[in-house]
């Protein structure tokens, strides 16, 4: 019997050594997760969102546990570009991680600025441009919710890199597809889906919003249908490779986003419990594929029956 | 830092809605300074989704103990754990109280469930000869969290048990017992009583350590869930990993 082939592309230009990924926001800049994982064995991690200036995020609460998930306002808190260079960029180098960048900006200039900067370092195998922020009010989501604003933010950053160039996709949209569509005109390698999706909590006593932001952005397994409809939908209508996200927490999800039309997964906030989960849930993903004889993971990617 | 699970050796009832739970972790025992806490999964289920957040209470030998106010899901969860069940816990985690700078005289002030991080300060207070000063407040006699410590001064909102006040008033009321002693002060219990407390040390000029709750997700500095804003710089310090200790001049509540 032959080896399992647990490799991925993500388009022509990015090849994955297996196809879990560690999604933007969930795991810092790699430093205080590596003491539960070796970032080396993982198929990529995705830097917290790395803006030109540092952001000093949004004000307490940020945080709150809803039923199956969480949600958060951030607010893209962020050490800058020039900081990540020196402070954060080395130990990610060391630890021989596979290391996708991911942007956030509140113009298109900022992005393509960012991009440019971040360019020259080899260790940088490519960026995610996150256009969905629900917890910002300059950019984010005013960029997510507008196809020309996506399809011009993509066009910018294409010029600038020759790198994959993914675009992180908001569920907060009524057609996701088209979105993915004029990413892909536009020259973008992939699409990531999805971001969080809006939401609220209140206190019924005090009658106040549990986070300050008022809304944040729901993640966790109880978003996970609204990920894979989103998925499959970008997947039956669009020809682009998807890294799919959203609520997984098991090796089963995971399998489920592949069979959806996903060529990769990334993992959120499953880190925040479970630190150790990206090892636990490749191993179980492997074993899947032993199990049922599939000789290489990629097979596995659209494969749904209707 | 570790993860592990870990068998329940007591589950034990302290008032209504207070219990102590000890759990047999050597390594986590070993690694643990007071002031620390742990980020623990209540079940094996998805919901509840987070980890909850809790004070080292007290370690003994191999065990750790934690104390534990039943305010929601979570909690209600943890309060029906037996002997012999097991919890997964991350820790410990943060930066806990500074004891080796060199005052004689340690103020504990303690509010409600504020309690829990002191039994293991008191123990490590005692290895260094420190004169130590417990003011123990809470709602009424019943939520009274006792330590049973010789040198403990209690507060009730309502009078029930030892002064009528806060703690802040019991404080107040003690002056005689620290005022001419080179001291400092320890604080855990509600952003209300952190408040007073800061307030009062600041006028005071006394050198104070307060201890922070806040809402987290991973508790390891991943998420940023728990900001608390620097006194001096317009920045977020992150409760998890700045804190949960803080000197009460460098953050504003």
């Amino acid at each position: 019997m032959s080896e399992l082939d647990f490799t991925v592309k993500i388009g022509n230009k990015l090849t994955l050594k297996n196809p879990v990924m560690l999604a933007s926001g969930t795991v810092g800049y790699g430093n205080e997760i590596s003491e539960f994982l070796d970032l080396s064995e993982i198929g990529a991690i995705v830097t917290k969102s790395i803006s030109l200036k540092p952001r000093k995020g949004n004000p307490p609460q940020r945080v709150v546990e809803t039923t199956g998930g969480m949600l958060n306002a951030i607010g893209l808190a962020n050490v800058g570009v020039e900081k990540f260079i020196s402070e954060k960029l080395p130990f990610l180098e060391k630890v021989n991680s596979t290391l996708i960048c991911n942007i956030a900006a509140s113009s298109v200039e900022e992005y393509t600025e960012c991009v440019k900067i971040l360019d020259k370092y080899k260790i940088i195998k490519g960026f995610e441009i996150n256009v969905s922020c629900p917890n910002v009010k300059d950019g984010g989501l005013i960029f997510g919710n507008n196809l020309e604003a996506v399809a011009g933010i993509t066009e910018k950053v294409r010029v600038v890199t020759e790198k994959p160039v993914i675009i992180k996709l908001s569920p907060n949209v009524s057609n996701i597809a088209e979105f993915a569509k004029v990413a892909k005109e536009r020259g973008a390698d992939a699409v990531s889906a999805i971001n969080t999706l809006v939401g609220t909590a209140f206190d019924i006593y005090t009658r106040r919003p549990k986070i300050k932001n008022i809304t944040g952005g729901l993640s966790g397994p109880a978003i996970k249908p609204v990920a894979l409809a989103k998925v499959f939908e970008i997947s039956r209508n669009v020809d682009i490779p998807i890294i799919g996200i959203g609520g997984i927490s098991k090796w089963e999800d995971a399998i489920e986003f592949m069979i959806a039309g996903a060529s990769a997964f990334q993992l959120g906030t499953i880190n925040f419990v479970n630190p150790k989960a990206a090892k636990e849930i490749l191993e179980g993903v492997k074993n899947y594929c032993l199990q049922n004889n599939i000789k290489e993971i990629s097979g596995l990617t659209g494969s749904y029956e209707l | 830092m570790t993860i592990e699970n870990y068998v329940i050796l007591r589950n034990k009832k302290l008032t209504e809605k207070t219990f102590e739970l000890t759990i047999d972790a050597p390594e986590l025992a070993r690694l643990s300074e007071p002031g620390q806490f742990c980020n623990i999964k209540v079940s094996g289920e998805l919901i509840p989704l987070l980890r909850r957040p809790f004070s080292i209470s007290q370690v003994s030998g191999t065990e750790v103990t934690f104390m534990i106010a039943v305010t929601g899901t979570g909690t209600g969860i943890l309060a029906k754990k037996q002997t012999g069940d097991e919890l997964n816990v991350l820790g410990p985690l943060g930066k806990g109280f500074g004891i080796d700078d060199t005052f004689e005289t340690a103020i504990l002030i303690a509010g409600g469930i504020g309690v829990a991080p002191f039994p293991f300060l008191i123990n490590k207070l005692k290895e260094q000869g420190k004169e130590i000063i417990l003011f123990n407040g809470a709602r009424n006699s019943a939520e009274l969290i006792k330590l049973n410590f010789e040198n403990e001064l209690n507060s009730t909102d309502d009078g029930s048990a030892g002064l009528k006040g806060n703690v802040i008033d019991l404080l107040h009321a003690n002056r005689k017992l620290f005022v001419n002693k080179n001291v400092k002060v320890f604080g855990c219990g509600p952003h209300p009583m952190l408040k007073a407390l800061q307030d009062y040390c600041s006028t005071g000029n006394l050198n104070c350590e307060i201890s922070v709750e806040s809402n987290m997700a991973c508790g390891f500095g991943i998420c940023q869930g728990c900001p608390v804003h620097s006194a001096s710089e317009d920045k977020y310090y992150l409760i998890c990993k700045d804190g949960p200790v803080f000197n009460s001049r460098d953050i504003i509540l």
